[in-house]
C-alpha cells in the first residue's frame, strides 16, 4: 500500500479492499448496511451498501460494475457513479486499492 | 393518547400519561463494565467512589444474556470496560460470544495484565479493537498517576503489540494539569506508535476525578496552549500525508454552554455495571434515582419502560432557564450528574451553562485552578473507597 496507490485515479482495473479499521455488515435493526469501526458506525445508503458488499480485495472495479449492472439493468451511468463512490470511499479511508 | 407505533409498545394501557413519555432511539452502544477490580489507582477514575460496596458480579451466562438482548434492540458497539476488564477470567468467552452476535467489540484497558498471547487469542476470538489508555507521555508522571511503577513500560509494549497484530490502534490520553503541558510529547509518542486515532481527552470531573478536581483541572492558559499545539501538529501531520486522526476534547469547565451529554438521556447509550445495574451513562449511578437491574428486568423493559431510563427523556422535567431555552434541543440541559453534584438537584441546568444561576460554581473552579498549591490526590483503591462507603 504505497502512497502513490492512494492518490492515483481509480480505474476499471483497480481492486478495492476494505481497510482493516472497518467491518462491513448488514444491520437488521438499522435496515441497512453499515461500516463499524472503533466506537462508531457509518450507516450506508442503498447504492453505497450494494457497492461495498462487492468489495472483497478480489474483484476489480469492472467486476463490481458488471455485477451491479446485471442486478439493476435499468440504472443509467452506473459505471461513473460506482467509480466516483469508490473514490469517495478511499478518501474516507474506508477502502484502499 | 394512543401509544401505538411508538417505542413504548407493550406498556400497560392504564399507565399514566403515556403521551408525556417521549420517543427515543435504540441502545446502539452497550458498555459492559465487567468488574470494578483494577490493578491501577488512577485518581480520575470514572467508577463510583463507593465501588467497594457493590458486590456480586454478573456471571458469564448473565453477561451473554445481556449481550443477546441488547443486540436484539439494535446495539452494534460493545465496550468491555471496568475497572480493568482483563481481570475477568471469562473475557475471551465473552469476546467470542460478542463476535457471534455480530457486535463490533472494543476492549478498553489499561494494558496492565495484557500480553502477546492474550492479544492474539482475543483477535482469534473476534475482538475488533483494543484501546490502551495512557496517563502521560512521561513515565514518571504516568506511574505516579496510575499508582504503579511498571505501568508505563507495560503500556508501551502492549500498544506496540496491538498494532503489530493488526488491530486498529486508538490511543487514549487522559489529560489534566500534570500532563497537559507535555502535549507535544504525547502526540509524538502517538505518531511513533502509528496510532490510527488519538483521543486527547480532558478529565471528566465525575467519581474520583470530582473528588480530585483541584489537583487535576488545568488552567485556561494550559488548555489554550495545548489546543494550539495540537492544531499545529494536525496541520503538519496532514501536510506530511499522515492519516492519524487527533481528537482534542476540552473540559466543559471552560465552556459557556453545556455538552449534549450522552447525546441525550437514554437515547444511544446503555451501561451495565458489574452487579447488573443498568444506567443511561456510566456516571448516573450517583443520582438519587432507582435504576433497574438486568437480573430483575429484561433489557427491553429497562430501555423502553423503566423509570430510570425515562426520567430525563424529553423536556418535561426541565426547570428554568432550560425549559424556555431555544438551545434545549441541542444540549438537553447538559449533564444531569454535573447538575446534581454541583447544585444538589439533578433537574437543574448544568452549571457549565452561563445562563445557569449556579454558573459561579464553575467560575470558582476555574479560579481555583489558577492557584499554585494543590492537595494530594485521593487514589482510587479499595481502602479509600471504603471511606466513601461509610460517609
Amino acid at each position: 500500500m504505497s502512497s502513490a496507490d492512494q492518490t492515483a485515479a481509480i480505474t476499471l482495473e483497480s481492486v478495492p479492499a476494505l481497510n482493516r479499521m472497518f467491518r462491513f455488515q448488514w444491520e437488521k435493526a438499522q435496515d441497512c448496511y453499515v461500516l463499524l469501526y472503533p466506537e462508531g458506525m457509518v450507516k450506508l445508503n442503498g447504492p453505497a451498501g450494494e457497492v461495498l458488499a462487492l468489495v472483497d480485495g478480489q474483484r476489480t472495479a469492472a467486476d463490481i460494475i458488471q455485477t451491479l449492472q446485471a442486478k439493476f439493468p435499468d440504472a443509467e451511468g452506473i459505471d461513473r457513479d460506482i467509480l466516483d463512490f469508490l473514490g469517495d470511499a478511499r478518501e474516507q479511508l474506508w477502502i484502499s486499492l | 393518547m394512543s401509544n401505538s407505533g411508538s417505542a413504548c409498545n407493550g406498556q400497560p394501557s392504564q399507565a399514566p400519561s403515556l403521551s408525556s413519555i417521549p420517543g427515543h432511539g435504540q441502545p446502539l452502544w452497550l458498555l459492559a463494565e465487567l468488574t470494578y477490580k483494577c490493578p491501577l489507582q488512577c485518581p480520575y477514575c470514572a467508577n463510583p467512589v463507593d465501588f467497594a460496596s457493590k458486590t456480586g458480579e454478573l456471571t458469564t451466562a448473565e453477561w451473554i444474556d445481556v449481550f443477546t438482548q441488547a443486540r436484539e434492540l439494535g446495539a452494534a458497539q460493545l465496550g468491555f470496560s471496568g475497572g480493568e476488564p482483563l481481570v475477568r477470567q471469562d473475557l475471551i468467552e465473552l469476546i467470542r460470544e460478542a463476535r457471534n452476535l455480530g457486535y463490533y467489540s472494543n476492549l478498553i484497558t489499561s494494558g496492565v495484565g495484557l500480553n502477546e498471547r492474550k492479544i492474539a487469542d482475543f483477535r482469534e476470538a473476534g475482538l475488533d479493537h483494543i484501546q490502551v489508555s495512557f496517563q502521560a507521555a512521561d513515565p514518571e508522571v504516568n506511574n505516579l498517576l496510575a499508582g504503579s511503577e511498571k505501568a508505563f513500560k507495560q503500556k508501551l509494549a502492549m500498544a506496540r503489540e496491538v498494532k503489530a497484530q493488526g488491530y486498529p490502534m486508538v490511543l487514549n490520553f487522559v489529560t489534566h494539569r500534570h500532563n497537559i503541558d507535555q502535549i507535544d510529547r504525547i502526540i509524538e509518542l502517538c505518531v511513533e506508535l502509528k496510532a490510527d486515532y488519538v483521543e486527547l481527552a480532558t478529565c471528566q470531573y465525575y467519581g474520583w476525578a470530582y473528588e480530585n478536581r483541584n489537583d487535576l483541572l488545568p488552567t485556561r492558559a494550559q488548555l489554550e496552549r495545548a489546543e494550539r499545539i495540537t492544531n499545529e501538529y494536525r496541520d503538519r501531520l496532514a501536510a506530511e500525508g499522515n492519516p492519524i486522526k487527533i481528537i482534542f476534547v476540552t473540559p466543559d469547565y471552560y465552556e459557556e454552554r453545556p455538552k449534549g451529554c450522552m447525546n441525550g438521556w437514554g437515547q444511544v447509550f446503555l451501561t451495565v455495571t458489574p452487579d447488573g445495574t443498568a444506567l443511561p451513562c456510566h456516571s448516573a449511578r450517583m443520582l438519587p434515582i432507582e435504576f433497574p437491574n438486568v437480573r430483575e428486568q429484561s433489557i427491553e423493559q429497562i430501555w423502553n419502560q423503566s423509570n430510570g431510563f425515562n426520567h430525563f427523556r424529553g423536556y418535561e422535567w426541565m426547570k428554568e432557564p432550560c425549559r424556555s431555552c431555544d438551545e434545549k434541543e441541542k444540549d438537553f440541559g447538559g449533564c444531569r450528574c454535573q447538575a446534581f453534584m454541583m447544585t444538589g438537584d439533578a433537574n437543574n441546568t448544568d452549571p457549565v451553562c452561563s445562563k445557569s444561576p449556579h454558573h459561579d460554581l464553575i467560575i470558582q473552579a476555574r479560579e481555583e485552578a489558577e492557584l499554585p498549591s494543590h492537595k494530594e490526590p485521593i487514589y482510587r483503591n479499595e481502602r479509600n473507597s471504603k471511606v466513601f462507603c461509610k460517609s
